[in-house]
């Protein structure tokens, strides 16, 4: 007979003050197989492990329940726990009356109480079948991939490889650098975006660990924690990279000129090109729709003009497998596209720009080389209006999430006019003004104080073109009175939203994401940069909306786990897996397409049946890959596939402890 | 095309011209329209602002006798076409608003007649060819400011366009032959009773409307409400006092323009009531019309 010991947690109010834990600790104690039955304020603090430690060796335990929180909180602390008590650690089994129960029933305490009687009545009748389950170790490749070459995937790089492991940064784009590359001055220090930026750019390109694999992007991901085979596909360039020298002479002869992605379509780029001068590489591409000589066959003045020879029309994308111990996801964001917006004209008014576009026109090296003229006229504006929440904020058009930085870049913006243009003025409509962080406040009210920005409390109503002068209605709700400003310039703080094609790349690499895209970090708190797949963490503005700053330590913090990870040859694999009895299986194969991860496959045994050897075909799970899902185990129709941890047995002996 | 017709209490009142010209396009087009029998107000703004229930109920019976008929109803002026609208939504979306509904007006209203606005039929319905095919007078020379007003296309459960930029009255008016402008005070209110109430905020809306239509190159504004057509065609002359400016900007129905290219007589559509002259404005199209036809 198993001896089984019973802790009932009250983790402080969130389950005593619904559930009558005690009570639950008493009729617990009479469940068949419960020796010992205790309740505890904190059953996950110090005293209380050392209180289970102790019932185990007292009472001669050899299987323990918690009943407290979720698995996902605390299930590894209670198996290390019953661990340091001389038990296996797959001994233990957690009774949920948190989530489960007083949280969503708190105001129905007595059906509450019923109710976490009867999930530990069911705990109890588990762990006695539970079977003790020993971990296994796997190989862990010694390689990291960063995808994505924006400031978070760069900072990630550059404390992975400096710890010594090699690591491959993929970028899409032509060049690393990402949307900071297009920044003019950073908040609250006003310190050159670029001056910041390509010394990093430079150090990740230089570093000997780390590979740059630029104009490439992933196609497959397969393979496990430790083991990723990685697909990525290397974009043709037409440029051959180990023969260009980067001289631009190309670049200047070409022909043909379309908007510039880099300057946001406010100014003209070569159809062979660099996205800006200090492009790293700094070697072009050719950009194939808008090439003369990819649409009609001629032209070729680029390879006539190329005194190295390195312009190629003949290269194809490649593809090439590479195997990762580790992923890092910092794909980044994109700004929402405020033509929904008709109260703003729809995006057809030019003078009404984006806050990056603006970023464009204050940059030295942007399309008016820092001085800010409007789009329509090339005149400078004098009264330059912004409003802030276009797209944040908003449940009916945008998004409903705050985009967290808008506050300070839009603060910035006003300083940035203030200095640049004598005799302007600056209103910014704001719902609120949300300035958290160091210095930031500061930077706001010298903003408002130092630079008499009007801070006007309202939404904009209506934009409408008059003459030369845009119209900007709207209403300031701290004096209820209508406003209106004639506006040589309008600024829009656009919301940051996930890339359009985030849920693609987080499907491929089997990553959660939410309804807005972004991709979703295993706890909010206590894992911010993990993902629920192991093995593959998140740095930067592809989880959540962020500024400089927070990617940066969001960087750092995915490259401290990668190390963690990568430290080691050996890691240590959840034992809780699928497992075949070949006696059982008939070989349909049913289980094979069924499972996520692509961790069955057919393999032939033989045996010997009446005296003769026979050959057939069973399944086999790879356990590196089986993730424990489970959903083999229901499709198998002869019973042969079994989830350690979760066998049939364990599950009927719930249902039976529950229902008979 | 039959549908049960509301015309509501301006179209035999002040906005006659809008009656007149919606019998006329009407009876071009094919469409019968049976006027609901022994009709009552649509509610309008007063039962709105005295009490939800009675601001639903009112349209509601109006819409229950078409429903009787298995008939749509169409309505020409933008308030009654708002409210009906209101109330066919309000039944459809709540069973228990329906069944309070119902008990009030004694009669079953399930939302199955829908509620019409006549520009919605005339320019999202009836295909673009079968309109080209009625003009026979093009109304080149018109550059028109179309002016939808404020409840024709709001709110958004209500509507049946962009909420910001409507375009069906434009695309109506092309087919017409006519030009439209594109200007920023579609939708801007016109002051509804301000005008009246209180002069000095309701002529100030409507000067703001007039002023952008000037400069947005219009000659003329097409207007889908009787009581905007009121305000900007009646006190058209006390704005220009007020404000020292001289508009002179006839203020058609969508309807009448529609009638005139259709070839109806211009006073059988009423656009010889107008206060701000229209007449000098339709004989210059149509004179310009002739001269095409015959060159």
């Amino acid at each position: 007979m198993k001896r089984v010991g019973v802790f009932v947690c009250h983790c402080g109010t969130n389950i005593a003050g619904v559930v009558d834990c005690a009570k639950v600790a008493e009729v617990a104690k009479d469940f068949p197989g419960v020796e010992y039955s205790v309740d505890y304020k904190y059953m996950c603090s110090e005293p209380g492990q050392e209180m289970i430690k102790k019932a185990i060796k007292d009472n001669r335990l050899d299987r323990v329940v918690v009943a407290s929180c979720s698995p996902r909180m605390h299930e590894t602390t209670f198996r290390k726990c019953v661990e340091g008590g001389g038990l296996n650690a797959y001994f233990v089994e957690m009774a949920n009356i948190r989530e489960h129960c007083s949280w969503v029933h708190m105001n129905e305490k007595e059906k509450a109480t019923e109710k976490a009687i009867d999930l530990v009545k069911m705990a109890v009748a588990k762990v006695i079948k539970n079977a003790p389950l020993q971990k296994a170790t796997i190989p862990v490749t010694d390689r990291a991939l960063v995808i994505g070459g924006g400031i978070a995937g760069i900072q990630a790089a550059i404390d992975i490889a400096n710890a010594g492991h090699i690591v491959d940064i993929v970028e899409r784009d032509p060049s690393i650098g990402g949307k900071m590359a297009q920044i003019d001055k950073t908040f609250p220090t006003l310190d050159c975006s670029a001056c910041i930026l390509t010394p990093k750019m430079v150090e990740a390109s230089s570093h000997p660990n780390i590979n740059l694999i630029t104009y490439s992007e992933i196609e497959k991901v397969e393979g496990f924690v430790g083991n990723f085979n990685v697909t990525i596909r290397k974009k043709a360039r037409s440029v051959n990279m180990d023969v260009c020298t980067g001289c631009g002479v190309c670049m200047e002869k070409c022909p043909s000129k379309v908007d510039s992605e880099f300057e946001l379509a406010m100014s003209k780029r070569r159809a062979i090109y660099t996205p800006f001068p200090q492009a790293i590489p700094n070697k072009p591409v050719i950009d194939r729709v808008n090439c003369t000589y990819f649409k009609t066959g001629k032209c070729g003045i680029c390879q006539k003009v190329c005194m190295a020879g390195a312009v190629d029309y003949s290269q194809e994308d490649k593809f090439v497998v590479t195997r990762y111990g580790a992923i890092v996801v910092a794909t980044g964001f994109e700004l929402f596209d405020y033509s929904v917006y008709g109260e703003y004209g729809y995006g057809k008014y030019p003078d009404v720009i984006t806050g990056l576009q603006f970023e464009r026109l204050v940059n030295a090296s942007g399309p008016t080389m820092g001085k800010i003229k409007r789009p329509s006229d090339h005149k400078e504006p004098k009264n330059v209006v912004f409003i802030k929440c276009v797209g944040s904020r908003d449940v009916a058009k945008g998004k409903s999430y705050c985009s967290k930085a808008c506050c300070m870049y839009t603060a910035k913006h006003a300083t940035l006019v203030s200095e640049k243009i004598k005799d302007s003025n600056v209103y910014i409509f704001y719902m609120d003004v949300r300035t958290a962080g160091k210095g930031y406040d500061e930077f706001y009210n010298r903003t408002r104080e130092q630079y008499e920005a009007n801070y006007i409390r309202g939404r904009v109503s209506k934009i409408y073109q008059k003459g030369d002068k845009l119209i900007v209605r709207g209403e300031d709700t701290l004096i209820s009175r209508p406003v209106e400003v004639e506006a040589d310039l309008v600024v829009l703080a656009t919301a940051m939203v996930a890339q359009p094609d985030a849920a693609k790349l987080a499907q491929k690499i089997g990553i959660g994401y939410d309804k807005d895209d972004l991709y979703t970090e295993a706890h909010p708190k206590l894992a911010p940069v993990e993902t629920h797949t192991q093995g593959v963490y998140l740095a930067g503005a592809c989880q959540g909306p962020k500024d400089i700053p927070e990617s940066v330590a969001q960087g750092s913090a995915a490259a401290a786990k990668v190390c963690g990870l990568l430290s080691k040859s050996e890691m240590l694999t959840e034992p809780i897996v699928s497992e075949v009895d070949e006696r059982a299986c008939a070989g349909c194969e049913m289980c094979v397409p069924i499972c996520p991860y692509t961790a069955i496959e057919m393999k032939t045994i033989s045996e010997r049946v009446h005296g003769k050897m026979l050959e057939r075909k069973v399944a086999s799970v790879n356990s590196g890959l089986c993730q424990g899902c489970g959903a083999c185990t229901v499709t198998c129709r002869s019973a042969a596939i079994n989830l350690k941890h979760f066998t049939d047995e364990q599950i009927l002996a719930e249902v039976n402890a529950l229902c008979l | 095309m039959k549908y049960a017709y509301f015309p509501g209490c301006s179209l035999s009142s002040t906005g006659i011209e809008y009656e007149m010209s919606t019998q006329e396009t009407a009876k071009a087009l094919g469409m019968e329209l049976w006027e609901i029998p022994e009709w009552n107000c649509c509610g309008a703004s007063s039962a709105h602002l005295t009490d939800h229930l009675l601001a639903l109920a009112l349209p509601a019976r109006n819409m229950a006798i078409a429903e009787e008929a298995g008939l749509d109803v169409v309505i020409p002026c933008a308030a009654c076409y708002a409210r009906c609208k209101a109330v066919e939504l309000a039944v459809t979306e709540s069973k228990e608003m329906k069944a309070s509904i119902e008990e009030i007006i004694e009669r079953k209203y399930e939302g199955k007649s829908k509620a019409r606005a006549l520009l919605d039929i005339l320019a999202n319905d009836i295909e673009r060819a079968a309109i080209k095919e009625k003009v026979s007078h093009n109304l080149k020379g018109l550059k028109a400011a179309c002016y939808y007003g404020c409840l024709l296309v709001r709110p958004q459960a209500t509507g049946f366009d962009d909420l910001e930029d409507p375009q069906s009255m434009d695309r109506l008016l092309h087919n017409l032959g006519a030009e439209t402008v594109d200007w920023a005070f579609k939708t801007e209110c016109c002051g509804a009773s301000h005008p009246t109430t209180k002069s000095e905020v309701g002529l100030k809306m409507m000067d703001r409307i007039l002023a952008a239509a000037k400069e947005a190159g219009a000659n003329c504004i097409v207007a889908a409400c009787p009581l905007c057509l009121n305000n900007l065609d009646m006190r058209q002359g006390q704005a220009e006092k007020e404000y020292n400016q001289k508009y002179d900007l006839p203020v058609f129905y969508f309807t009448e323009l529609t009638g005139l290219a259709f070839g109806v007589d211009p006073t059988k559509l009423g656009l010889n009531k107008h206060f701000v002259d229209a007449m000098g404005m339709v004989n210059q199209v149509l004179k310009a019309d002739s001269r095409r036809g015959t060159a």
